[in-house]
């Protein structure tokens, strides 16, 4: 793999953001009985700080993967690694805003938020953290507010915010944007791409959208149909702001796409 | 959190358009009060009236407390516009008000003044408000004694309860051993012990305590554990990768996310925890409403059975509007629960 190559070369020089090592991994569900493959030797690696967009077929595997990548389950070959760090379990270095905001409803959007730095009983010290990262939202004035009384996309923004608020190494993010409308939706993106250039967080971006992608990430990996496996491994070299119209986007956009089985279409 | 009621907007949002006759808009905003009023008139007049067929010594201080009932309604409605709240609450209350001053005008003819209802078994008004003020003492020591009885047992079978129904949604080896004896005990009714409980327990006091404890634990327990059962894997995955340790798992995800459960079990426990607090009081206490109402048995005291009932009454709906109380606060996070 060329990024593998590239890794080697890259400094280690202390970045807020970490390196992640996806090594051949394969993983499998079993359903009644028969086994489900769902990821195929899958190996990547992310050098630190690069915002990589996985793009697939629905049902493919994006989810599990980024669940491995997480921690929160175990592949069944193969190896994660953090930063040389095998991955055994979850840590708050590696935050995910999952696909579904689950936000607690039994918390107010200001509790939502804190919840990370409060499970590691630092939230007496660093209450400002919260409120930096509603602001960054922009729903300060929906602290007092429950779930229930939150539109669908305020409820993704709260769950962004709660993971941000960890200023965490990885940011792990499963079609965060998917319930946005197209307005707050770009300015989310813009938002994530200011936020990242200034932390400097190695990010993993589900998304189904092949423009999404091309705007957001240094990088674009397209998987095949499940079993998952890498189809492409595609370099976005263009400077950000990125615009939507840039004709050097629009042909990988076309590219992709035609990975992805839809170029009679485009 | 608000809640809208029909006749809160009823009473405010009734536009005031000035084409309509000044008396039939009079006539909708206050001729409920003003029934109201004519109702309890019609019973203090019920009660002065005619003699008493019987010997009762409280019925011309019922009657006069009805008309002065009837003048508060009567002012309350007319004034109610500069009453406030107070006017408003009268308001929204006055159709009952209306129906309890029938009912007891029925009542106190049916009784007192014609005798249409067999008479010892069917007491006066003005005989039950003869118990509350000539045996006050006694039956407030019952009440007394009743709330003891069953304030503890009920807060130690809750909090057992709850603490076995989190360990058992929680661990599967508390499951494992729990379960089968949950399965083989608690559908048994509490009141199957009561025999064994006051031969086996040094005092009855203990032995109803403990009866009532059981009665109020197994729903507690059972709808604490399904509500733990049923928390959704995604919270914790949340709040795993966010840094929690089991500890936080247990007490800041599993229990507030199954304290909706919670509550059902208590309400369903609380019931219940009555029904063992009566009968343990009928048979073996020598105290509390349970055993008042045995006592006024055995005299054919039958106003004072009547008013006992009438104080438990109070107390259960009491403790149930306490426990909702409670419950709404802690659950303001939950939209579309029922008022009580
Ligand atoms: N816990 C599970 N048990 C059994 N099968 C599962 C489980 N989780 C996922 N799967 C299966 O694994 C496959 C991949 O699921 P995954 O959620 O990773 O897809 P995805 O690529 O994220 O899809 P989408 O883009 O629609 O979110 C699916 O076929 C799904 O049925
Ligand atoms: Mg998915």
């Amino acid at each position: 793999m060329v990024a593998a190559a590239a890794l080697a070369e890259a400094p280690t020089h202390a970045t807020a953001g970490a390196a992640l090592d996806i090594e051949q991994v394969s993983h499998a569900f079993d359903i009644d009985g028969a086994e489900l493959p769902v990821l195929s030797d899958v190996s990547i690696s992310v050098e630190p700080g690069e915002f990589v967009a996985l793009l697939g077929p629905s049902g493919c595997g994006k989810s599990t993967l980024l669940r491995l990548v997480a921690g929160l389950d175990k592949p069944r070959a193969g190896s994660l690694r953090e930063d040389e760090v095998r991955i055994i379990r979850p840590h708050p270095s590696r935050v995910v805003v999952f696909q579904d905001p689950t936000l607690f409803p039994w918390r107010s959007v200001w509790d939502n938020v804190a919840l990370g730095l409060e499970a590691q009983g630092i939230l007496k010290s660093q209450r400002q953290r919260v409120d930096d990262a509603l602001d960054l939202v922009g729903l300060s004035s929906f602290r007092k507010a429950y779930p229930y009384q939150l539109s669908g996309g305020m409820a993704q923004r709260v769950a962004l915010a709660r993971a941000l608020v960890n200023d965490p190494r990885i940011l792990i993010l499963d079609e965060p944007l998917g319930k946005l409308d197209s307005l707050t939706r770009i300015t989310m993106q813009a938002e994530l791409v200011s936020l990242w250039q200034r932390k400097g967080f190695t990010t993993l971006l589900v998304t189904h959208d092949a423009e999404e992608a091309l705007v957001l990430a240094n990088r674009v990996i397209v998987f095949s149909d499940r079993p998952a496996r890498v189809k492409a491994d595609i370099r976005v070299d263009r400077p950000y702001p990125r615009h939507r119209g840039d004709p050097y986007l629009a042909d990988l956009r076309r590219q992709i796409l035609g990975l992805l089985g839809l170029d009679a279409t485009w | 959190m608000s809640t809208y009621s029909l006749s809160d907007g009823l009473a405010s949002g009734a536009p005031r358009t000035s084409r309509a006759p000044w008396l039939a808009t009079w006539i909708r905003e206050s001729g409920v009060g003003v029934l109201a009023s004519v109702a309890w008139i019609a019973f203090g007049l019920s009660c002065l009236w005619w003699e008493d067929v019987g010997d009762w010594s409280r019925t011309h201080s019922l009657g006069i407390a009805a008309l002065v009932i009837a003048a508060v309604a009567l002012f309350g409605t007319v004034a109610s516009d500069y009453l406030g709240s107070a006017g408003r609450a009268l308001h929204t209350r006055a159709p009952w008000l209306v129906a309890l001053g029938v009912f007891l005008t029925l009542w106190e003819v049916a009784t007192a003044k014609f005798a249409w209802l067999p008479l010892p078994f069917f007491p006066p008004p003005q005989s039950i408000i003869e118990v509350y003020t000539d045996d006050l003492p006694k039956l407030l020591d019952s009440v007394f004694a009743s709330v003891k009885l069953q304030l503890g047992g009920y807060l130690i079978g809750a909090t057992i309860g709850f603490l076995t129904g989190v360990s058992i949604g929680w661990s599967r080896a508390v499951g494992y051993w729990v379960h089968p004896v949950l399965r083989f005990i608690g559908p048994l009714p509490a009141t199957a012990w009561l025999p064994i409980a006051f031969f086996t327990f040094p005092s009855s006091w203990s032995a109803s305590t403990f009866l009532i404890a059981l009665a109020t634990g197994f729903p507690v327990t059972v709808l604490t554990w399904s509500g733990v059962a049923s928390v959704s894997n995604a919270y914790y995955d949340v709040a795993r990768t966010l840094g929690a340790k089991p500890s936080f798992l247990v007490l800041k995800v599993a229990i507030p996310a199954a304290l909706p459960h919670v509550f059902v079990g208590l309400f369903m426990g609380l019931g219940s925890s009555f029904a063992v607090l009566v009968v343990a009081e009928m048979i073996g206490v020598k105290a509390g409403l349970g055993w008042y109402l045995q006592w006024a048995q055995g005299w054919a005291a039958y106003a004072n059975m009547y008013a006992a009932l009438i104080v438990m009454s109070l107390l259960c709906s009491g403790a149930i509007t306490l426990l909702f109380a409670i419950r709404d606060r802690l659950l303001v996070w939950q939209k579309g629960t029922v008022k009580w």
